[in-house]
């Protein structure tokens, strides 16, 4: 490795630490090969989202200092997640605004910070990706990449290189998936109605295949396609891009 | 009532003041205040309504269309009766019609023009199915027409009608909103409006039932302009 | 009207399992939303006019006090007078005595979401006074006993057939026995017989969009006219508005309207917006005698300078619940009392209490639609954030969850300890799902396994996996 290689470190999130660690070694591919190295450190847990929109202001901010001094070192932060990429770049400094000591660290973290795909192409200059996949893909927008990050373009110019795939859109592609975290199990009613209604937009695509670069998205559509015994595959753009596609599409068991 | 009132007014205000933090405005700040309401600022005027007056005709006639109305425009002042005449005839109307006391209106030749029609000069009576009126201005950037009510403009010809004829002239069109509130201000002085100034974008419109849209939900089920190319 | 804030989740399934209703407020999505973005493609100035508009109300807010006190100046100027009313009951008294002192035995009204608050129309009835809704939409809803389910849009729940429906059963005593089923035939029919009511009533009661420091106007926005000739025919004119309506200018007041059409119904103007200002002047032939403007504080004031002092910039546009997920799966009954959608997750709290509502600025992804469309720029998810905080700490928020969050962050925050345990729980999940790749039912967590399976872990955490990596 070149030694100007950016020393970067990846925010794992807690859910593909625990659900689909997969994710993460995708991640970590698409990285190295963008010419970085890599370290995933063992004192992160959580980005502290669950405290934060549960209005547990006191836990959110022990967190967002522990994901602070976890990274401290690196040269960027990058994090296969649209929220809790958000949550770092656009929550941490208010949240710590008033924190003598960790203020100015929250704003330096944040301004390190990146989500994957907007990493990968606005700050690596990545073009294009080797890998090779056939079908039909629906790109589900999160809504933090979207709003709160304004990532649209990245993922798909790299998916349209993606040899043998057909990017399709989404109707009504910038609504909600009704994921949202604890939403989806306190409001589990209405959550459920919206993520119904967005199944039913991935399936009038005629996509095989629906991918989005956050896993709380994947996991709530990917459960519901699953409810309804529709045969469309659920993964993480990042398998897609990193042609690590071996492993069983989200919610589907091994054959 | 007045005591209660006065309460009202000193316990809100200072509940205002409480919640900003703050007791009354210094006089500076006041005398700030009023400079800025004796001397009205435009704020940002979209460039569509900046255009030539050519231009901003044909855009309030776009732009009326789109919003459902309909126009006849004639070539001079003296062409309006029997365009009246001619429309009430197309739309299986009555020559009959509910007039704005407005010396220039009341002017035009109507005898000449539409001899068939029976005029009555003054508000509008709950049978009378044509209100007739002339507008302040049209304004361009949106097809929206401008009335004022007074003496020789009563209100209720704007509305109580099926249907609402303006007899408009090209030099009366305007850019934007904000050519109005000038007029307005040049006819009544600043800080002064008459009882009612009515912006009408099309007839009276309702989508309550199920988001379908229909015209003539209370007020006039028709809107028709006489424009007048030559003033 | 009683609120069910507090039944938020339950109401919200029955709406969510009610056809119709669906079937109704997926219109609300499909027409509003689309012809908004329309809209504002149409006018490239667009995003800088809210840009304007955002300064224009927080110079109001800012100066509050002295804004109203110069629109009152120039309301008593024109012959006009303004009410000052700290509390809806203090409100509905002040209606009532000016009704009273026309000898008013019936009263039309235009929408307006104040006279909502203030429950004026069974608050009237119980004094001997008949109101009567003119907004076609507030006319069919009054009709059915309920309450607005859009801020725009009241009757937009119901469908074309409970009309005919209510209108069959209601329009009887006019002599109409005849059941129509034409949307046409039911607008005229409405139409014949709110003129009659027009003409007869003592008392015109509007609401009010804005208010004009500058010249004392109020100004309303309609489509249907019904505002109009509810302020023009009866012998007085009374205006609901609440204190944060006042705008300093003219000027100020065309840059909202800008804003308002486009963003509520996608259209460049309303078909109608009217300016009042005091009664009808000595040599007028027509317009009301009286005009009187109710001012309602209802907890307003105490919104200043804190937190939620941006929601006071609302000009009732609807826009947010237009592109609200929530909003356009529950509809707006569900939210329990006036305002829904995103703007009434934020105001209801405010105006009724944390305890009764506190469910609503909880109730959403935080998705960020509602802000991203505001006009004014309202930032609406970071005020639910800041009622979500205030739940917490007043322990509004039930103590399970509250353990759970708990417990959870104390976990969360010692990395050893939570690495070993996530390794446990995700073991037993993993063995749970036995191969499936996916669950029907976990314990704990029944909201979300109602509706959809729960994705399978892939087995071992990724830190686990990191280190051994490393290790090789
Ligand atoms: S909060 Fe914003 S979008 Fe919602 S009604 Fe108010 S102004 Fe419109």
């Amino acid at each position: 490795m070149p030694e100007t290689a950016p020393n970067v470190g990846l925010l794992v999130t807690c859910l593909v630490d625990l659900f689909r660690p997969s994710v993460g070694f995708a991640a970590v591919k698409l990285l190295e090969d963008a010419g970085c190295r890599v370290e995933a450190p063992r004192a992160q847990t959580c980005c502290g989202q669950p405290a934060y929109n549960s209005g547990d202001k006191r836990d959110a901010k022990a967190l967002a200092r522990n994901v602070i001094d976890a990274f401290a070192d690196f040269d960027y932060v990058v994090v296969p997640s649209g929220s809790c990429a958000g949550m770092v770049r656009k929550h941490y400094p208010a949240l710590l605004a008033d924190d003598a000591k960790y203020a100015d660290k929250a704003r330096d973290l944040a301004a390190r910070t990146h989500e994957l795909m907007a990493f990968l192409v606005d700050v690596r200059g990545v073009e294009k990706s080797d890998a090779r996949y056939e079908g039909t893909v629906a790109y589900h927008d999160s809504c933090s990449s979207l709003r709160e990050l304004g990532v649209h373009d990245q993922p798909r110019r790299l998916l349209r290189t993606v040899a043998g795939l057909n990017l399709v859109e989404v109707p009504d592609g910038e609504v909600c998936c009704g994921f949202g975290g604890i939403f989806a199990l306190k409001y589990g009613d209405i959550s459920g109605e919206i993520v119904r209604k967005k199944a039913d937009a991935i399936e009038s695509t005629g996509a095989d295949t629906v991918c989005a670069a956050d896993l709380g998205c994947l996991l709530n559509i990917a459960g519901r396609l699953q409810r309804e015994g529709s045969g469309i595959k659920v993964r993480h753009v990042a398998e897609i891009l990193a042609g690590m596609t071996e492993l069983p599409p989200i919610a589907e068991g091994r054959r | 009532m007045s005591n209660k009132t006065q309460g009202g007014r000193a316990t809100i205000l200072g509940w205002i003041r409480g919640s900003l933090d703050r007791g009354e405005l210094s006089a500076e700040q006041r005398a700030a205040i009023d400079s800025r309401l004796a001397n009205p600022r435009r704020n940002l005027i979209p460039a569509r309504a900046q255009v030539d007056h050519a231009a901003q005709v044909e855009l309030f006639l776009e732009y009326l269309g789109a919003a459902n109305g309909t126009f006849t425009r004639v070539a001079a002042e003296a062409d309006a009766p029997k365009a009246l005449s001619e429309y009430l005839s197309s739309q299986n109307l009555p020559q009959r019609v509910a007039m704005a006391p407005d010396a220039w209106l009341q002017g035009l030749p109507w005898e000449k023009g539409a001899p068939l029609l029976e005029r009555r000069a003054g508000p509008a009576r709950p049978e009378d199915q044509v209100g007739v009126t002339g507008a302040l201005a049209g304004i361009a950037e949106t097809g929206t027409l401008m009335l004022v009510s007074g003496p020789d403009s009563p209100s209720t010809l704007t509305m109580l009608p099926e249907t609402h004829v303006v007899v408009l002239r090209a030099s009366q069109i305007i850019g934007a909103m904000e050519d109005g509130w000038d007029a307005l201000r040049k006819r009544e002085g600043q800080g002064k409006m008459p009882r009612t100034a009515i912006f009408i974008t099309g007839p009276s419109r309702t989508g309550d039932i199920e988001m379908h849209m229909y015209l003539g939900a209370h007020g006039p089920r028709r809107l028709h302009v006489i424009f007048i190319d030559e003033s | 009207m009683q609120p069910t804030s507090a039944n938020f989740i339950a109401n919200a399934r029955d709406a969510i399992a009610d056809d119709n209703l669906q079937l109704a407020i997926a219109r609300v999505g499909e027409n509003f939303g689309a012809k908004r973005q329309q809209a504002v493609d149409k006018l490239p100035e667009f995003d800088a006019l809210c840009g304007r508009a955002v300064e224009i109300k927080d110079d109001v807010l800012a100066h509050l006090d002295y804004y109203l006190e110069v629109y009152e100046r120039a309301v008593t100027a024109s012959g006009g007078h303004v009410h000052w009313c700290a509390t809806v009951e203090e409100a509905c008294e002040t209606v009532l005595r000016l009704c009273r002192s026309v000898d008013a035995k019936t009263v039309t009204k235009g929408k307006s979401m104040i006279g909502e608050e203030m429950e004026i129309n069974p608050y009237l009835e119980r004094h001997g006074i008949e109101p009567i809704e003119t907004d076609l939409g507030e006319y069919i809803i009054q009709l059915a006993g309920e309450p607005p389910s859009h801020i725009i849009a009241p009757a937009v729940h119901k469908t074309k057939e409970q009309v005919t429906d209510l209108f069959h059963e209601h329009h009887r005593k006019f002599g109409k026995t005849e059941r129509l089923t034409e949307g046409e035939d039911l607008v005229a029919e409405a139409r014949e017989l709110l003129r009659g009511k027009y003409l007869a009533a003592d008392v015109g009661i509007t609401g009010a969009n804005f208010l004009i420091a500058e010249t004392g106007s109020s100004i309303i926005v309609t489509n249907e006219g019904n505002g109009d000739l509810t302020q023009m025919l009866p012998k007085m004119h009374i205006v609901l508005a609440s204190l944060e309506k006042v705008v300093p200018t003219l000027e100020d007041a065309a840059t909202l309207l800008r804003l308002l059409a486009r963003s509520a119904s996608g259209q460049e103007m309303s078909s109608y917006t009217t300016l009042s200002t005091g009664p009808r002047r000595a040599d007028d032939p027509d317009g009301p005698g009286e005009y009187h403007v109710v001012l309602l504080d209802n907890g307003r004031s105490e919104l200043l300078g804190g937190e939620f002092q941006d929601i006071l910039r609302c000009i009732r546009c609807g826009a947010c619940y237009n592109h609200c997920p929530v909003y356009t799966s529950v509809g707006g009954h569900a939210y329990g009392w006036v305002y829904g959608g995103p703007m009434g997750a934020v105001l209801t709290p405010a105006l009724i209490g944390l305890a009764e509502a506190r469910h609503l600025p909880s109730a959403t992804p935080f998705c960020g639609r509602c802000e991203e469309v505001c006009p004014m720029q309202i930032p609406l998810p970071k005020m639910m954030r800041h009622w979500r905080e205030q739940s917490f700490q007043r322990r509004l928020t039930p103590g399970r969850e509250r353990l759970a969050v708990a417990l959870w962050a104390w976990f969360a925050r010692r990395p050893a300890l939570y690495h070993l345990g996530a390794r446990f729980a995700i073991g037993w999940l993993f063995r749970r799902a036995r191969g499936r790749g996916h669950m029907r039912k976990v314990p704990f967590m029944r909201g979300w396994t109602l509706t959809r399976d729960l994705p399978a872990p892939e087995g071992g955490t990724f830190q686990q996996q990191w280190r051994r990596r490393k290790r090789a």
